[in-house]
């Protein structure tokens, strides 16, 4: 097993709707998948945003599309247009998801193509 | 098949429009569709409105229609905006005015308003409707006396209408983005109320073209490193089928890229729950779609299925949430974070001495952690300089301001080697948001399509 950041493994985008964020994750391949799908959990990703996203985090699978989808509330201090924080729409939630590390069979992570 | 070609023309208020030029020159597309209303436009626009009743509407539809109108004239191509924010009579008016500028005839304009419910909420209260928050049931009472606009989010229905009657150029409010885009494609191909499925991929289409350059290339996770051009990115266009199935593309020549990578990132923006995205026109189930390459930059979007379109409509609210202050200024190295750290002290220290009440007060250290919050790590080298940015939540204006009367003090009796002070920031007016859901007919009975020809 190896310990293996996000960043090396998926895409993300993420954005806003009023004070909640999405975060769409996708990975490469069917193996990947289901290293996340094992290991990026919503309960995961609420602790990885502590002190960042005030309520709770549920998680939708997209299989078909080697996809999942976090729902994030509370998440941006207010929303939009009443927010302080400085990434007031949410669009670099997924650049900090992407730092979450997670355990993978030893050579997943160079099987991305 | 009979196909359509449709092009994104802009993503939000404030958007290029470069890239719709060129697609209105050389993209062989009979309709151009321009989203100008991201969630929080319409609290710009309602600040436009409340200093003048002729504006309201997103002030750049003057310039862009200066340059597509000819173009639209001369090549057939319908153009839809929802750029008319909180006052879509208002914006026709100003295409009318830049089509007689330009000595532009034969062009029908429609207006379709109805959306902006405002004037409605006492009498629907009165009527026992809640205006409960639709995620949490919160009661709206807290918020209700502060409710400076609210506007339905409206489908298709009034855009095919104005079609119907022979718009060559239709301005909206508030419509739901990827409504602007399913319009044309019930128009040309007859879709059926009940064609849910031929809807849904509608639906999706518009759902990836309404950010423009976020289907083409932009704000792209992948290998952003190797997308050609983006400064001359192309905008989506998508060639759609009568059975709904649409390739996605972008206009021959232009920057950015069109491919599984770029597009799928798109699929699934801003959307909770991929097996029920609600749209006024239909629930768009996500899961069984499929992204395919069909080419250079063209990818085949297939396999969205739809069910019923909701009773309800989706009504947003803006309420007044106090005024935000803000400095953002900068120090060198040595010990750049450290500088910058003790001059939060020393402002906080002075803003309690001098008895300042601000609601909230907050600090980020730009190249930090102003991005990434408590999730940012303290950095491991030391940093040539940074700056930061305070910023209070105050109930005035006045009080907002009070903040950036700080700073400057500190350029000699603060920490050593200050620069980049940005001076006096303006403040800004929050204002917070409130969704619920009205039933369909009450807010459709108001709608109104006028079309008028010039």
């Amino acid at each position: 097993m190896a310990l293996v950041q996000l960043r090396h493994l998926v895409q993300a985008r993420s954005g806003d709707k009023g004070n909640t964020v999405n975060i769409a994750v996708f990975a490469p391949n069917a193996a990947i998948y289901e290293a996340l799908v094992r290991e990026v959990t919503a309960e995961r990703v609420k602790e990885h945003f502590a002190g960042w996203v005030s309520g709770e985090v549920t998680r939708h699978k997209v299989p078909k599309l080697l996809a999942m989808n976090f729902v994030c509330r509370g998440a941006l201090g207010g929303g939009g247009s009443a927010t302080m924080r400085m990434d007031n729409l949410g669009k670099c939630y997924a650049a900090n998801f992407m730092r979450m590390e997670i355990e993978i069979g030893d050579g997943l992570e160079l099987s991305q193509t | 098949m009979k196909t359509v070609r449709i092009g994104a023309g802009q993503g939000f208020y404030g958007d290029s429009f470069a890239p719709a030029l060129e697609t209105a020159k050389r993209g062989h597309v009979q309709y151009l569709c321009f989203d100008s209303l991201a969630e929080l436009t319409l609290a710009i626009l309602q600040k436009d409105r409340r200093r003048d009743p002729a504006l309201g509407y997103a002030k750049d539809i003057s310039a862009a229609m200066r340059e597509l109108l000819p173009l639209a004239k001369e090549k057939g191509i319908k153009l839809l905006t929802n750029a008319g924010g909180m006052n879509p009579l208002g914006a026709r008016q100003e295409v009318l005015r830049v089509a007689g500028e330009l000595g532009i005839t034969g062009l029908k304009v429609a207006a379709v308003s109805g959306d902006d419910v405002l004037g409605q909420l006492e009498e629907w209260e009165k009527g026992g409707l809640s205006l409960n928050h639709m995620e949490d049931g919160r009661d709206a009472g807290a918020v209700r006396s502060r409710i400076v606009f609210a506007n339905a989010y409206l489908g298709a229905g009034p855009l095919v209408e104005a079609l119907r009657q022979g718009a060559d150029i239709i301005v909206t409010g508030r419509v739901a983005d990827s409504a602007l885009f399913l319009a044309p494609l019930i128009h040309e191909f007859g879709w059926q109320a009940e064609d849910w499925d031929r809807l849904a991929q509608g639906l999706l289409m518009g759902h990836l073209m309404e950010c423009s350059g976020q289907a083409s290339g932009g704000n792209f996770s992948g290998d952003w490193q190797s997308v050609p051009d983006l400064d001359a990115i192309g905008f989506p266009v998508a060639e759609v089928r009568e059975d709904g199935e649409f390739v996605l593309t972008k206009t021959e020549g232009t920057g950015g890229l069109v491919s599984v990578e770029t597009v799928k990132e798109q699929l699934l923006y801003e959307i909770h729950d991929p097996s029920a995205y609600v749209t006024p026109d239909v629930v768009v189930d996500l899961t069984e779609v499929r992204l395919q390459e069909a080419g250079v930059n063209r990818v085949r979007v297939t396999g969205a299925r739809g069910t019923k379109r909701p009773d309800t409509l989706k009504v947003v609210m803006g309420y007044e949430d106090g005024w935000l202050g803000q400095a953002i200024w900068g120090y060198s190295w040595p010990d750049a974070l450290a500088k910058a750290k003790a001059a939060d002290r020393i402002i906080r220290i002075q803003m309690k001495r001098k008895g300042l009440r601000f609601q909230e007060v907050r600090t980020d250290f730009l190249g930090v952690n102003s991005l990434h919050g408590p999730l940012a790590k303290e950095p491991a080298e030391e940093l040539n300089e940074v700056y930061l940015r305070m910023a209070v939540r105050a109930e005035s204006k006045e009080e907002a301001d009070k903040l950036g009367r700080l700073v400057p003090p500190l350029m000699l009796s603060g920490p050593p080697a200050m620069g980049g002070f940005l001076g006096m920031l303006k403040p800004r007016e929050l204002l917070g948001m409130w969704s619920c859901l009205i039933a369909r007919e009450i807010v459709e009975s108001k709608i109104q399509v006028s079309v008028v020809e010039v």
